[in-house]
């Protein structure tokens, strides 16, 4: 897995890494789900697409993991097989359009509420891209 | 990286961190700690997040933290900062996402030995009517435009419906309700989550607790403040839900590109701010105060389903089983105050992240019965370990923006935790102690455990030493019920 739980006092920190940005994304997305413990249906399958603009990557990133945190919290679904591409644009640098692919959720261990900016900066490292997001719970 | 040596002692209960220690500080930070608490805040990131909220524009005096501060993201967990009102900046990271996170205590005359033999249904009532955990929802409904009513007119909202009575109100922080909340500031999407949120508790370390009046240590405030030694009380946990995370989410994220044209540079992005005289600032204010408004109404609709558990447990078995209001307080939301600084008395914007106001006597805006005793300061423990009733002081109006800690404090990571401890482990032990658990997610619950968290005791002992709070009553814990 290309995520790793980092400590955190209060809250809950990943570290991912991907060979580029949006692969870091779907990673991301899946760490994310890993940290809540959601367990999904087998069936139905659900169709979701979203998109989005920001300045940069980070706000990308914390767009793309709040939209997957409304849609948890909201419908009650999850998502594990992503259609992911981010164009970098002149006017408004970072854009991302997205199939998401998923199921309602079976079960989870705990809620993210929100994704914050907390010393938020994606990397270029060996291994790619690398991010650590902190998250609210 | 901060140590010790770059800390300088004025006592035994404070210590700074003098303006001089960054360039970009714009005031020193007030670090209220014992040495050996100390110790346990310089093992997390949280001094070096104080040091980062001092360069806030617009700071006036010292960033305060408290003895239960811990790391958070951008602003640390017992922070307190006040900016100049009103071209100062307003940082909705530093007030945090749960906007109007709180505690209120209700009293009862049950005593507990009339109560020990109902405990059990007691506590199982209690789970059934406060709705808590992951994706549950709340005990009302209510659509848009209703939502909308009630974000402006906070707890008189639920005192029309039914929900409320005066006295519920009239001690109720800012009686339940902030003035400029401004609905139409909040987005489609906080309002869809908190449609459905209303009038629960949540999950993380949100609970509704009964407690036992442990101890009294201050007879004249406690009666003052309806305790009573022996007898029943309930506390409240919750804050603004999926809606104040939301607004706070949608604000940090909008506020990424504003706070490059207002020419603000910040350590950490996450502490993103603009001019509270802003367009910008004065949206997220109205939508702040929007979400802190729902935050009183769950609150107190919690109350009222508290209310239903305990009549339906003790009515025709005691003659009075009311729970009468002590208090509600917010310990995560930022308010304009007028404080005393220096010979002048100034108009600030008080971010408080987990700190809880500690209003002196005579304050204006407390009750007539909290005047000469200052307001109630309400500090739950961890599950399972004592809770404590205090009192503000004159001395808190002076060095603390009026402010004191909110809780035990966090010393342990919820992924240690999780590690060391086990859920079903921890229910048994509470429960060998008398304690009534009712909880939706054992992983949560371990989450939880007292050995994650600072001793409370400790940390209360602090803030009294220092003067910015007095002791007036322990709780002491009989039933929680956990998301």
């Amino acid at each position: 897995m290309p995520f790793e739980e980092l400590s955190h006092t209060a809250d809950w920190s990943l570290r991912v890494w991907a060979e580029d940005l949006p692969h870091l994304f779907m990673e991301a997305a899946k760490g994310m789900n890993a940290l809540a413990g959601i367990r999904l249906a087998k069936k139905p399958r659900v169709r979701r697409s979203f998109s989005a603009s920001a300045p940069d990557a980070e706000n990308l990133l914390v767009s793309f993991l709040s939209e997957l945190v409304y849609f948890t919290e909201q419908d009650h679904l999850a998502f594990d097989d992503f259609d992911l591409s981010i164009e970098i644009e002149d006017d408004q640098p970072y854009r991302l359009s997205a199939t998401l692919c998923g199921a309602p959720i079976l079960s989870l261990d705990k809620a993210i509420k929100a994704v914050t900016y907390h010393n938020l900066q994606i990397r270029q490292t060996t291994r790619g891209v690398e991010v650590e997001v902190v998250f609210d719970v | 990286m901060i140590n010790l040596q770059d800390l300088a002692k004025i006592n035994d209960y404070e210590w700074e961190i003098p303006q001089s220690f960054r360039g970009d500080m714009r005031g020193p930070v007030r670090i209220f700690s014992t040495r050996k608490l100390l110790e346990q805040i310089l093992g997390d990131k949280s001094l070096e997040q104080a040091v980062n909220a001092s360069t806030l524009p617009g700071l006036v005096g010292a960033v305060v933290v408290m003895p239960d501060m811990h790391q958070g993201y951008g602003f640390p967990i017992g922070g307190v900062a006040a900016t100049l009102f009103p071209q100062g900046a307003v940082s909705p990271g530093a007030i945090g996402y749960d906007i109007n996170c709180g505690v209120r205590l209700l009293a009862s005359s049950i005593e507990l030995e009339a109560a020990l033999p109902h405990l059990d249904s007691l506590a199982t009532l209690l789970d059934h009517y406060c709705p808590s955990g992951v994706g549950v929802k709340g005990v009302v409904h209510v659509n848009v435009p209703e939502l909308e009513h009630l974000m402006l007119a906070g707890s008189n909202w639920a005192l029309k419906k039914g929900y409320a009575n005066e006295n519920d109100i009239s001690r109720t922080e800012e009686n339940g309700c902030l003035e400029g909340a401004n609905p139409d500031k909040v987005s489609d999407r906080a309002k869809a989550r908190g449609l459905a949120q209303i009038g629960s508790v949540g999950a993380g370390n949100h609970f509704v607790e009964v407690d036992v009046v442990d101890a009294v240590l201050d007879l004249e405030t406690a009666t003052a403040f309806g305790l009573r030694q022996g007898c029943l009380v309930v506390q409240i946990h919750c804050g603004s839900r999926g809606l104040g995370h939301q607004v706070c989410t949608d604000y940090v994220q909008d506020f990424q590109s504003t706070v490059l044209r207002y020419g603000i540079e910040l350590p950490d992005r996450e502490l993103v701010c603009v001019p509270m005289d802003s367009p910008e600032g004065k949206a997220y204010l109205g939508a702040m105060r929007a979400a802190a408004n729902f935050a009183f109404v769950n609150r107190q609709l919690l109350a009222y389903s508290a209310r239903r558990a305990f009549e339906e447990t003790f009515a025709g078995k005691l003659k009075n089983w009311h729970l009468t209001q002590v208090y509600d307080i917010c310990h995560n939301i930022g308010k304009v105050e007028t404080h005393q600084v220096g010979e002048n008395r100034i108009k600030v914007c008080v971010h408080r992240k987990g700190a809880t106001r500690a209003f002196g006597p005579g304050t204006p805006g407390l009750p007539p019965e909290y005047q000469q005793t200052g307001q109630p300061v309400l500090v739950p423990g961890s599950m399972g370990t004592a809770s404590w009733v205090l009192a503000g002081t004159e001395t808190s109006m002076l060095r603390s923006w009026g402010s004191s800690c909110h809780g035990a404090g966090r010393t342990m990571s919820r992924t240690k935790a999780k590690h060391e401890i086990r859920g079903e482990d921890l229910r048994r032990t509470l429960e060998a102690r008398g304690i009534k658990v009712r909880a939706g997610s054992l992983s949560g619950l371990a989450e939880e455990a007292p050995s994650a968290y600072k001793d409370v005791d400790e940390v209360v002992e602090t803030v009294v030493a220092a003067g910015i709070a007095h002791k007036v009553a322990r709780l002491r814990p009989l039933a929680v019920v956990k998301g």
